[in-house]
């Protein structure tokens, strides 16, 4: 071992040889993609065609970037929640229910809030008092699991998955019942469309990209500033790494764990908001679906930091986007980009597997972050 | 003499480390061969590998006289070797019955057949004097019966060479007197024993021959009529070790801590710590002897703040302090040194400069309105490594990178570095080697002389005798009894932590 | 299993039951009812039972396994593409044709379990990471391979949704469901009866014989087997890999036995559950078995109170929507792992990687 510190060769706090980690998610994406393309040539098709396709689709045109950022906006939102449960020691597998909730209730109060007060509401209140709603539903949404599991020390993992089924099935009662849209042609499952006033505008005349994607990139910022920086998320990340010596650090760790996914949930519910306010301008039974396993391949794949996150869900959106020209083209389905995302997860879970194909060696240690159904 | 078991020329490597370096050792029939030396000297390494748990790099092993191969403790057992571990492997949830059994099962077509597996531990545990319960279930034993259990579970596979690793270290002196006793009971009976131990005294009180390691070598065989105590810590530490620390007259002021009447329970809401009354004054070192599960646990967490107790009352400072938050009592004067470093102490995966700032974070001058102040944390991390001598590349390395005794320097400089009144140290020197335990005997003493209290809690009678100056002994809960150091023998104490109560007048 | 649980049990399924009673009483009488209930129930309970029995296999042993509903999804898929392939393209008999799609249903959720072994044990990877990996997987497989083989011009059956062969059809127990009225409790169809079969052998097993000693050694104290010569990681990936054809034979039950087709996500959350009722059980088969009868329960009342959808009195109305009556099975799970109903004591070693 060496010596103690000596003042002249002071070490850094951080060093450029810490972004050697990204070689691991960067390799887990090209052996997913290496190995979907395989798929793709087992069910008849051309991996190249199938792969030029999606970035045609992704990047090709300045249309097709928009849509990129489009999709990319709700997956940065729910990576990040998923992210900052992590960060707090819990797994969220719950964003699924608290983005469609959010999405619920922020519609609820784009439609129905100016016929409440009998009259229209300026932009300035109503835009808002909608995402607001919307975050606040994911926020308590995720808050129940969190106190069930602070209180009782109930695992986050089943109460999550379980409040997905009851918001899709409140949803469901809510679309089909109370909330559905009254106009005459009307069949589906869908709320009226949302005032005016409670819209958020495009960016450019013609395109669909949306200030919530300079929301989302704006939220990731914040997030990683309040989790480095600030005592709050010094608490938050010793309680989820180490929750004995939290304790004994002084941390109210009932109380980071609540927070956690209170965090958690608002940023799935702002997500689930923002579709509401700057695409969709209505919530419709399904349009939310999907995002929830979604959510937890991005935020592993960006190594749960928000700076990973953001480029992860760029990524992710580019597939969506890109598989529909993908599909269109070479007629491969779309649902091709689930198991290509599920691959690479595979390949970032198991990165051992990355690093005896590339021969890589490692670095520093897991950090254990369940202790079983124990709590 | 004919010799049972022999390891010659072994080698066993570790990433970083030669656990063994060419060892040889030899097992007499009948005998009781102790194998000597502190924490990390390689021990418990070459009787895994013995066991058939470690493979060797090599060398060879022979079992009179015909080489074999371990792949596995299967293996070993086949040749009649059976080792009693120091954490014990017991499954507590089965029964004894169920443990004694496993991996060898009796089975009646699919179903297995417990009741013939009862009545042959039955007959075997009489026939050793080691009387054990075959269908109580394990978690409910006390530890001393745990270790019989353990030491049936080698006879029920027809073990003819025992290895004992440590299995002093959970017992009192009285209990281990009987496991001595129960051990020559089978050397008589033509039973090989291995004894591990890193405590001199027993050694002397046991042992036929003794083999002493140092850093993963052989350093030597003696006897004990050859070796004394002074002698064989040579032989261990490779220099000359002064037994005792250096530490003058306590002057003892006013009582920083007044405990009265405190009760605790534990998880299992059965009352661990039963209305016991001590007090720590400014200036002295309180020593809690006792074998571990007597309550000390949970009497540290009632008094850290990480348990709150059912009743009674706690003073810190001459202020309530009874079941705060483990932040207030940070705030007013409190450091704990915990039991276990790796679960409360640190977080392994956190530099050190994080760690170094874990209780104190939120105040000034390291968190201003809620926000950190990274070149403050920074500076008092740079500053803390060199004060406390942590042998680190840097103090932004992980602290999951340091060895065991720099990580506990790095939780004393944390706790000493505060202004305190009390200190509260859980077991601190478990594990360590012997430099890092002087280097933390020498703080606890300054700490004292700086007009600190310092509450010892320790298993290792030693460390109690040498660093107290008054000393508790504590037993099922209860504080049988508070002395003087000067008072105060081993055989007392250990008397007084085996249940007996000190003759009044 | 302790009296508190088991009287809450008891409790919740004498509502239930009493609920259809109360209901059809103008028109049934109750015995009729109660036969149709418990025939119901025995039925549901299927996937949930075999799923709890897949849980305890891995958990027991150590390896906890939220990937279950995604190995039910994707042996349900394969199971009923074994049996339209052997039927349609094959020309084998529909019969036949059905129990190779269980076997094949079953070998599928045995991959599916060897995928969780190697990630878990082998690459030591967080254990619910593996699990949510199993599960994207088959949402992502089942998703694809439906609309490519089924759906596509370029598929297998030509775009054309091939006819499947059915499901497997009730089996008549003799003289036991020849008793009237009651008897038809006694018709089951083969997987049903599979399954509450397995649960009296799996609690044998585990409690009972030298298999179920180890593998619960190896999930309390793998340390402890290890030095009587147990190999730990052999354990694990067997023990997997049987709860991973326990939930491939579940999946079956879904596409087989339950409905002759196949519908993306149609396990809907059944593979979760079955986790609920094995923890409430305290990873005891027979203990999980009536625990998920709880569910089964609930979701057999949805079913038949459909049959008196006129004769619901007003204030009961609301029972009629699905969605209120489906949120019982989810909100019951919550209120299970409060632990407010007894308390439950997994297997001591689990979520933790082996090392030696």
């Amino acid at each position: 071992m060496s010596d103690p510190v000596q003042a002249k060769d002071k070490p850094a706090r951080w060093d450029w040889g810490r972004l050697s980690g990204l070689a691991i998610p960067l390799l887990a994406v090209l052996t997913a993609m290496i190995v979907g393309g395989v798929v793709i040539l087992a069910a008849g098709g051309n991996p190249f065609a199938a792969y030029l396709g999606m970035f045609e689709g992704a990047f090709g045109t300045l249309n097709a970037l928009s849509e990129t950022t489009v999709w990319a906006t709700p997956y940065i939102l729910a990576g990040l929640a998923v992210a900052i449960a992590f960060k707090g020691g819990l797994f969220n597998i719950g964003v699924e229910g608290q983005l469609t909730l959010g999405a619920v209730a922020a519609a609820l109060v784009g439609y129905g809030l100016p016929a409440l007060l009998g009259g229209p509401i300026p932009a300035v209140i109503h835009l808002p008092l909608t995402i607001g709603a919307g975050m606040l539903a994911g926020g308590l949404w995720a808050a129940i699991p969190g106190w069930l599991k602070a209180r009782f020390g109930g695992h986050e993992v089943i109460n999550t998955i379980m409040m997905n089924y009851i918001a899709l099935n409140l949803t469901s009662f809510l679309l089909n019942g109370p909330m559905k849209d009254p106009s005459p042609n009307n069949v589906l499952a869908r709320t009226p469309n949302i005032a005016d006033s409670a819209r958020l505008i495009p960016l450019f005349e013609g395109y669909r990209l949306h200030w919530g994607f300079i929301l989302a990139v704006l939220i990731a910022v914040l997030l990683w500033w309040v989790l480095w920086k600030t005592a709050l998320g010094f608490e938050i990340r010793t309680a989820g790494t180490n929750a004995d010596a939290a304790k004994y650090a002084g941390i109210n760790v009932q109380r980071t764990i609540i927070l956690s996914m209170l965090f958690s949930g608002m940023l799935a519910g702002l997500a689930g908001a923002i579709e509401v306010t700057a695409l969709n301008f209505r919530h419709q039974l399904g349009y939310s679906s999907g995002y929830g396993f979604d959510a937890i391949a991005i935020a592993l794949l960006g190594k749960t930091h928000p700076a990973g996150v953001v480029f992860s869900a760029i990524l992710f959106g580019a597939m969506r986007n890109g598989a529909t020209r993908m599909q269109f083209l070479t007629q491969i389905p779309t649902d091709i980009i689930s198991v290509i995302q599920a691959l690479i997860l595979l390949f970032v879970a198991a990165d051992a597997i990355i690093r005896v194909i590339y021969r890589i060696r490692t670095k520093e240690g897991r950090a254990a972050m369940t202790r079983g159904w124990g709590g | 003499m004919d010799t049972v078991l022999e390891a010659k020329g072994i080698v066993k490597r570790f990433p970083g480390i030669l656990a063994n370096d060419h060892v040889d050792f030899d097992l007499r029939r009948g005998e009781i061969h102790v194998l000597l030396g502190e924490n990390g000297a390689g021990k418990s390494t070459l009787m895994n590998v013995l066991y058939g748990l470690y493979h060797p790099d090599g060398g060879e092993i022979l079992v009179k006289g015909k080489p074999v191969k371990f792949d596995s403790p299967r293996a070993a057992i086949a040749e009649g070797v059976g080792m009693v571990h120091q954490h014990f492997m017991l499954i507590p949830v089965f029964t004894v019955a169920e443990n004694i059994m496993l991996g060898s099962e009796t089975v009646k077509g699919l179903q297995l057949d417990r009741k013939t597996v009862a009545a042959e531990i039955s007959r075997l545990s009489h026939q050793y004097g080691l009387d054990v319960d075959p269908n109580a279930l394990v978690q409910d034993l006390p530890v001393g019966v745990q270790q019989r259990v353990e030491i049936v579970k080698a006879l029920y596979r027809k073990a003819e060479i025992l290895i004992l690793d440590e299995p002093t270290a959970v017992l009192t002196p009285q209990e281990a007197d009987d496991l001595f006793r129960i051990m020559r009971e089978l050397t008589s009976r033509g039973v090989s024993i291995i004894f591990i131990t890193h405590k001199l005294r027993e050694v002397l009180a046991v042992s036929d021959r003794i083999t002493v390691m140092r850093a993963g070598k052989v350093v030597g065989s003696t006897t004990p009529a050859e070796a004394g105590e002074a002698r064989l810590a040579a032989m261990m530490v490779g220099r000359d070790v002064t037994l005792e620390v250096e530490k003058g007259e306590a002057q003892p002021g006013a009582a920083v801590l007044a405990v009265k009447n405190l009760s605790v329970r534990d998880h299992r809401e059965i009352e661990v710590v039963q209305g016991v009354s001590f007090e720590v004054r400014a200036g002295e070192v309180l020593g809690i002897a006792g074998v571990q599960g007597n309550g000390q646990t949970e009497l540290a967490e009632a008094l850290t703040g990480l348990r709150a107790p059912h009743g009674g009352e706690v003073r810190l400072g001459g202020s309530d302090a009874s079941g705060k938050t483990p932040r207030y009592l940070v705030q007013n004067g409190l450091a704990h040194i915990p039991e276990d470093r790796q679960k409360h102490g640190l977080v392994l995966s956190y530099p050190l400069n994080d760690n170094l700032i874990l209780c104190t974070y939120c105040e000034k001058p390291f968190s201003i309105n809620g926000m950190l102040q990274n070149a403050a944390i920074d500076a008092n991390a740079f500053q803390l490594v060199r004060q406390f001598d942590v042998r680190a590349p840097s103090p932004f390395v992980p602290a999951s990178t340091l060895s065991g005794g720099n990580q506990q320097k790095v939780i004393v400089a944390r706790e000493l570095s505060r202004p305190i009144k009390l200190l509260v140290a859980n077991q601190p020197t478990r594990g360590l080697d012997v430099g890092s335990i002087e280097y933390i005997h020498k703080q606890i003493i300054r700490k004292r002389d700086e007009g600190c209290g310092v509450l010892l809690i320790s298993a290792e009678l030693d460390e109690i005798l040498q660093l107290s100056d008054r000393i508790a002994v504590m037993y099922r809960g209860m504080i049988t009894a508070i002395l003087p150091a000067a008072e105060a023998t081993k055989e007392t104490l250990g008397l007084l932590m085996a249940g007996a109560t000190l003759e009044k007048g | 299993m302790d009296l508190k649980r088991f009287l809450f049990i008891g409790f919740i399924i004498v509502i239930l039951f009493g609920v259809v009673v109360l209901v059809g009483a103008s028109t049934t009488p109750p015995l009729v009812l109660i036969v149709s209930m418990v025939a119901t129930t025995l039925s549901v309970v299927t996937p949930l039972a075999l799923g709890s029995l897949a849980g305890i296999f891995c958990e027991r042993s150590g390896v906890v396994n939220i990937g279950i509903e995604g190995m039910m999804l994707t042996a349900a898929f394969f199971g009923w593409f074994g049996g339209i392939y052997m039927n349609t393209i094959l020309g084998l008999d529909p019969l036949p044709s059905m129990l190779v799609g269980v076997l094949v249903a079953i070998l599928t959720g045995g991959l599916m379990g060897l995928l969780l072994a190697v990630l878990s044990v082998t690459f030591k990877v967080e254990q619910i990471i593996g699990g949510t990996v199993v599960n994207i997987l088959a949402i992502g497989v089942t998703g694809f391979l439906n609309r490519q083989l089924f759906f596509e011009s370029n598929g297998l059956f030509g775009g054309q949704l091939p006819h499947a062969p059915g499901v497997l059809p009730r089996i008549h127990i003799p003289i036991l469901a020849d008793i009237p009225v009651v008897g038809k409790m006694f018709e089951q169809q083969p997987i049903t009866i599979a399954a509450i079969v397995l649960v009296f052998v799996c609690h044998f097993v585990i409690f009972h014989t030298r298999w179920g000693l180890r593998t619960r050694a190896v999930g309390e104290h793998p340390r402890a087997a290890d030095t009587v010569g147990i190999n730990v990681n052999r354990m694990r990936y067997i023990n997997v890999v049987i709860g991973g054809m326990l939930a491939g034979l579940a999946g079956a039950y879904f596409t087989l036995e339950s409905v002759p087709s196949f519908e993306p996500l149609m396990t809907n959350g059944r593979g979760f559950i079955s986790l609920a009722a094995m923890i409430f059980g305290n990873w005891s088969p027979i203990g999980a078995w009536a625990a998920a009868l709880v569910f089964g329960a609930s979701n057999a009342l949805q079913i038949n109170i459909q049959f008196f959808r006129e004769m619901i009195p007003a204030q009961f109305a609301f029972l009629q929507q699905s969605y209120v009556l489906g949120m019982v099975p989810y909100v019951l799970t919550m209120l299970i792992l409060t632990g407010l109903i007894g308390k439950t004591t997994p297997p001591a070693a689990e979520n933790q990687p082996y090392e030696k």
